[in-house]
């Protein structure tokens, strides 16, 4: 999968999104957005797939949130010690090349600061840089009162690097702690039940995840039940320093100008955003923060209190209803979350690499939305209170609607959008022929598939139902299977489910359980079980093309899923995409 | 070789009047990108197993809805789930969408519908064999020909016509294949 870099502008594709999502929002929620004003007007990446990203975790807030907000919340933070693993920016992660230098501000200041060495057991700047004044608690930053700090390297270079977080916040139903580990696992749902009742592929969050990574950032969620969730995603941007917005950025003395802008611009001087459905448009309020002045390190033409492009901002870190009561329970429950995910046994979030940044920015967040709140900030916006109240006034029906990422709903987009995610799939090397089963009880179906695979290239073994699916499987190490769902004696779903079982237990007990018995010692995939069983990709064949049944696929443990009939082109896909 | 490119058109023409009709959707058209030297029969060969196959569970689910003591709908779904697949792998598109009606009559438990549906779904599937044998013999007719013709020119350095019998015979084909002869030249 390519990645593409191209410039945009992260308040409209915030705004926009948000606008998307509140067109077609059947249900009393406000949306907003919220994007800090150091965040760069003008940033360099691939913004499909950011915009991907960002309605994909829309549209899943949404649809878990029956009443209160969804929001997005963006800002600079300084580079995250993930970074470092595969920086290409040659930082050598020193604060002072990515970090937001700040004009120290009020009492938010001490606050933040104050979060920051709250937490306990955190280490990396990511978690300092939530709040965009950690400047004051990084001892080593070079900080320089209305002065960018600007080292020698950084100013030769014709672009740099800023990470930029955002968070995607919701009052909805939150998950529980138990599927937290398994959240960005494909096609993995909190339950079957809950598949069922909220539809959804299952696939969002783990494509959303792979992107992020891809693009060289993380995913990680905090959340609690009954309260609410947020899913952050950190990622690097490049940014050009010759952008058109650059007030002669390259002179820090100008930069020390734009101290003076900010506070006496009130109309319009905060990246927020906020809508409610079926209004008529965006609202864009007010909320006279009077924040003073950030300045940025990144030498760039930055936002200002001028309106640029109607999109003059403020930098309001913290969330701007606050003068609700939700969203006072919501981050005092966001701190016991925060708790909550401490003391419990450390979810495996979203990486691999670094569980721990998991549970500390969940407690870092929860701890400072906590801190935050109470720090009482100018943020907040009576404007904002009055019309979230009067919009909920409004009679709405509610009827859950959301935008979808489109690779979700089709198998074959799916390829799309997932070639890249199967990279890390072990599959027999290429000197052997893969070896494919397949999983059919209908004479002209198999007849018609293993024609097809054959003109492609390919001797496939056939089965005709789950029970000799998973003796084939606990036989014959294959590469690929292709399951039909609906078939006598054991149908797919179920042959897959003992598959997968055995491949996250190392032993067959569950098929046991369903009587199959299990397979003799002598049989060559069983191995010792030095090794995990390695996972085998299997694509449901559907006849069913309704949605339901795609989710009951991936909730089983399926990869993906083939529509009936079976034609060409489908395999030929799927082949490319699951076999080496 | 005129008279052969005339019947391959005919082939072409009654093909795609029977796309046009609905009898065969896009997915006939897969199968046949499965013929070649090796298999090169095989639409024919899959037809043939559907024809086998549609007859019996058409079969089946007659019996069954006569059942005095109670209609067995359960198997009846089943069949229709079997039909519905097959006929979708062929590409068979209104035996198929008889099939999907005639599932919501199962699923209803309505027998008199269900009957009803069964009618319908025979008499697609007469219309699918027939059709689709006339296909296959134009198919055939026009192969043989060409056979024949090739065998012909490159037997006969004089060209001359070909043996009555044969032409007789192949005319016999063709006609029967719903084909009309041209005006020999």
């Amino acid at each position: 999968m390519k990645l593409e870099a191209t410039k945009f502008r992260p308040r409209e594709v915030v705004k926009h999104v948000l606008q998307t999502a509140a067109a077609s929002l059947q249900k009393i929620l406000t949306l907003e957005g919220n994007v800090a004003d150091d965040v760069p007007i003008e940033v360099i990446g691939d913004v499909l797939r950011i915009r991907q990203i960002l309605t994909n975790l829309i549209s899943n807030a949404i649809k878990f949130t029956h009443e209160g907000k969804v929001g997005v919340k963006l800002y600079v933070v300084p580079e995250p010690p993930f970074a470092k693993e595969g920086s290409q920016h040659g930082s050598d992660g020193s604060t002072a090349n990515q970090t937001t230098t700040n004009v120290p501000k009020e009492e938010t200041c001490t606050s933040t600061s104050q979060t920051s060495s709250d937490q306990r057991g955190f280490h990396g700047k990511k978690h300092e840089g939530s709040c965009q004044n950690r400047s004051q608690s990084e001892p080593g930053t070079p900080v320089m009162n209305g002065k960018i700090d600007v080292t020698e390297e950084q100013a030769e270079l014709p672009e740099t690097t800023v990470w930029i977080r955002c968070d995607v916040y919701d009052t909805g139903i939150g998950i529980p702690e138990n599927a937290l580990p398994t959240l960005f696992k494909k096609y993995m749902q909190v339950s079957a039940d809950h598949a069922r009742k909220y539809g959804g592929t299952g696939l969002g969050l783990a494509i959303c995840k792979q992107l992020v990574e891809l693009m060289g950032g993380r995913l990680t969620v905090s959340s609690r039940v009954h309260c609410g969730s947020t899913f952050t995603f950190i990622l690097p941007y490049k940014v050009s320093l010759s952008c058109d917005h650059s007030d002669d950025s390259d002179d820090p003395d100008d930069l020390s100008d734009m101290d003076d802008h900010g506070d006496s611009d009130d109309d319009a001087t905060n990246g927020f955003f906020q809508f409610q459905p079926r209004t008529l448009g965006s609202l864009f309020s007010s909320n006279g923060s009077s924040r003073t002045q950030k300045l940025l390190a990144h030498n760039i033409g930055h936002v200002n209190s001028h309106k640029i492009n109607g999109f003059s901002e403020n930098y309001c870190s913290f969330p701007t209803s606050n003068g609700q009561a939700k969203e006072m329970d919501l981050v005092e429950d966001a701190c016991s979350v925060a708790e909550a995910l401490e003391i419990s046994s450390e979810p495996e979030c979203s990486f691999s690499h670094s569980p721990d940044h998991d549970s500390e920015s969940a407690i870092c967040r929860g701890r400072r939305h906590h801190n935050d709140v109470n720090a009482e900030n100018k943020v907040s916006s009576i404007d904002v209170s009055t019309y979230s109240e009067t919009s909920r006034e409004v009679d709405v029906k509610v009827k859950i609607s959301e935008p979808q990422l489109p690779a979700e709903r089709q198998g074959r987009s799916d390829s799309g959008s997932q070639s890249t995610l199967n990279t890390s799939q072990e599959v027999s090397n290429s000197i052997s022929k893969p070896k494919i089963l397949l999983v059919e009880d209908n004479k002209i179906n198999v007849l018609v598939t293993q024609s097809m695979m054959k003109q492609l290239g390919h001797t496939i073994d056939v089965v005709n139902n789950g029970v000799q699916a998973v003796r084939a499987v606990q036989c014959r190490s294959y590469d690929l299977v292709l399951m039909d769902v609906c078939m006598p004696v054991m149908d797919g779903l179920q042959a897959t489910r003992l598959i997968r079982s055995f491949e996250e237990t190392g032993n067959w007990d569950a098929a046991a359980k369903a009587g199959i018995e299990r397979p003799s010692p002598s049989s060559d995939s069983l191995q010792p079980d030095c090794t995990p069983p390695k996972h085998i990709p299997i694509i449901a064949m559907t006849a069913n093309a309704l949605s339901e049944s795609a989710e009951e696929c991936f909730a089983n443990g399926m990869d993906s899923f083939v529509s009936k009939p079976v034609t060409f082109q489908k395999l030929k896909e799927c082949l490319e995409q699951y076999l080496p | 070789m005129d008279f052969v490119n005339q019947l391959q058109r005919k082939f072409i023409d009654y093909s795609s009047s029977l796309h046009r009709e609905g009898i065969v959707d896009d997915q006939f058209t897969q199968l046949r990108k499965l013929e070649d030297e090796n298999s090169p029969h095989f639409v024919m060969e899959v037809a043939s197993l559907f024809f086998e196959d549609c007859e019996k569970l058409i079969n089946n689910m007659a019996i069954a809805l006569e059942q005095k003591q109670g209609v067995d709908f359960k198997q009846i779904e089943e069949c229709i789930h079997q039909l519905k697949g097959s006929s979708s792998s062929i590409g068979a598109m209104r035996v198929k969408n008889a099939c999907i009606a005639f599932r919501s009559f199962s699923g209803a438990q309505n027998r008199e519908g269900c009957l009803r549906c069964l009618q319908q779904l025979s008499h697609e599937y007469s219309l699918l064999k027939n059709k689709l044998q006339t296909l296959f013999r134009v198919s055939v007719a026009s192969r043989c020909l060409y056979v024949c013709l090739v065998i012909f020119c490159r037997g006969n350095e004089h060209a001359e016509p070909f043996p009555d019998v044969l032409v007789f015979q192949l005319e016999k084909q063709i006609v029967a294949a719903g084909g009309s002869i041209p005006r020999v030249h």
